[in-house]
């Protein structure tokens, strides 16, 4: 497996098409191997496919595991004395959660390779940071899930960080204010999962009538759009919508989950989620989860060559979603790049802003 | 206050520890330095020191005693 320090020497976005596809398969294989000796779950689950991880020869191959056998089973490659941290996902009470395994390796990886996909969407420097969240997300270690691993996580790329919302999720519009009469006409970072941001900053602001100066503010949100698509609030009219109360124009999407943290996909200025050269997506058809062709709808395979503690690096989400290039993408950063378009039907609500439910 | 001082206690607000606890502290091995407590110790030296971290160093600073070598990186000699 390749080392760290050659790991994160690779830029994010600078591999081809066939280099890339080389680089992936080599890791993906080496993981695969590891895992089927260490964990004999995976083991078990790749005999029962007729794998043989040595013969891989295209990472498209491996047989992906449902994202909701780690709510099911116990899945880690390492003895628990070299445990270091479990994350769940986010869920609503009653749902299980996923539970992801970490020794200290993994952890590390993740953060360091977040840290170079954020250096080259936010720009080398630390800007002011905004959350669009409450700090009873992080204060509260019962709650402490997947909405709290994003805010902490991506908080560390901000400074002077402010939380826009009180622990009864209420807008802080003086605080706000104070925060951006300190750092005026400075770039400013804000962060939040999508429905949070739409219900508690948006339409707040539209309901007292107040509008705020963020032109130079960049908004980085995740964490799914059912609860906004029911709203029939689509990603064009979230763009226009904040833009209307705030100014702000760069607005970027990015899809990520527990399941391989660090390998997020993030949307750049032409609006598509891509990938970095750490991961890969696939779509596959949902009946016979055959490979899909470039702008076919199916289900969103993902791959990351960080999961190193846990048998995680192919998993099958219950995302739809279609390829948009490969290589091409006017922004120039290479790779593929992809549109999500839901949730599966019948698929249980997980995403980190879908799960959150409202106090009446 | 002296760096040393100001050092150790960035620690003990930021982390919840005694004095005599924090130069032992390694991220990670204490329920008080976990991730919430990294992100709020950064702040606490960075409030300290009025520097700003680089996020290699944030990601790096795994140790009380490593966290002396970054901060020279600044000029903070502890």
């Amino acid at each position: 497996m390749i080392d760290e320090a050659a790991l994160l020497a690779i830029p994010p976005y600078g591999l081809l098409r066939e280099e890339k596809h080389a680089f992936l398969t080599r890791e993906l294989r080496a993981l695969t191997e590891s895992h089927a000796l260490r964990c004999p779950a995976y083991a078990a689950m790749l005999a029962a496919t007729g794998t043989v991880p040595a013969a891989i020869t295209a990472w498209e191959d491996l047989p992906p595991l449902p994202v909701r056998l780690f709510k099911e089973f116990t899945l880690t490659s390492v003895p628990d004395e070299a445990l270091y941290k479990t994350i769940t996902s986010s869920g609503t009470t009653g749902q299980q959660v996923s539970r992801i395994y970490l020794d200290r390796e993994t952890s590390a990886l993740q953060s360091k390779v977040l840290a170079k996909i954020m250096e080259n969407t936010l720009g080398g420097s630390r800007l002011p940071m905004i959350i669009l969240d409450t700090s009873a997300v992080i204060q509260n270690r019962a709650l402490f899930s997947a909405r709290g691993a994003g805010i902490i996580g991506f908080g560390l790329f901000g400074r002077d960080k402010i939380y826009a919302l009180d622990a009864d999720m209420r807008l802080d519009l003086e605080g706000i204010r104070a925060f951006l009469a300190r750092h005026g006409g400075e770039p400013i970072f804000l962060f939040g999962f999508t429905y949070m941001v739409w219900q508690h900053f948006y339409a707040e602001l539209r309901r007292l009538g107040e509008t705020l100066d963020l032109r130079n503010g960049i908004l980085l949100h995740g964490g799914g759009w059912k609860k906004l698509a029911d709203q029939a609030v689509d990603h064009a009219q979230f763009n226009r919508a904040l833009r209307e109360v705030c100014g702000i124009r760069r607005v970027l999407d990015y899809y990520g989950m527990v399941e391989q943290t660090g390998t997020v996909y993030v949307e750049c200025e032409h609006g598509r989620l891509h990938a970095p050269v750490w991961a890969d997506v696939l779509i596959r058809r949902p009946g016979d989860f055959s490979v899909a062709a470039q702008g076919e709808t199916g289900l969103i395979e993902v791959v990351s060559i960080l999961p190193r503690s846990y048998p995680g690096h192919a998993l099958l989400t219950e995302d739809e979603g279609r390829l948009l290039g490969e290589d091409d993408c006017p922004c120039g950063r290479k790779g593929k790049t992809f549109e999500v378009l839901g949730r599966v039907k019948r698929a249980e609500t997980r995403g980190c802003s879908d799960t959150y439910e409202q106090k009446r | 206050m002296t760096n040393w001082e100001k050092y150790v206690q960035a620690f003990v607000e930021a982390l919840e520890v005694s004095a005599e606890e924090a130069p032992a502290l390694v991220y990670g091995q204490s329920k008080a330095w976990d991730s919430v407590g990294h992100m709020t110790l950064v702040a606490a030296l960075e409030d300290a020191f009025d520097i700003m971290m680089e996020m290699d160093d944030i990601i790096d600073l795994s140790s009380f005693a490593k966290g002396k070598e970054i901060l020279g990186k600044y000029d903070v000699e502890i």
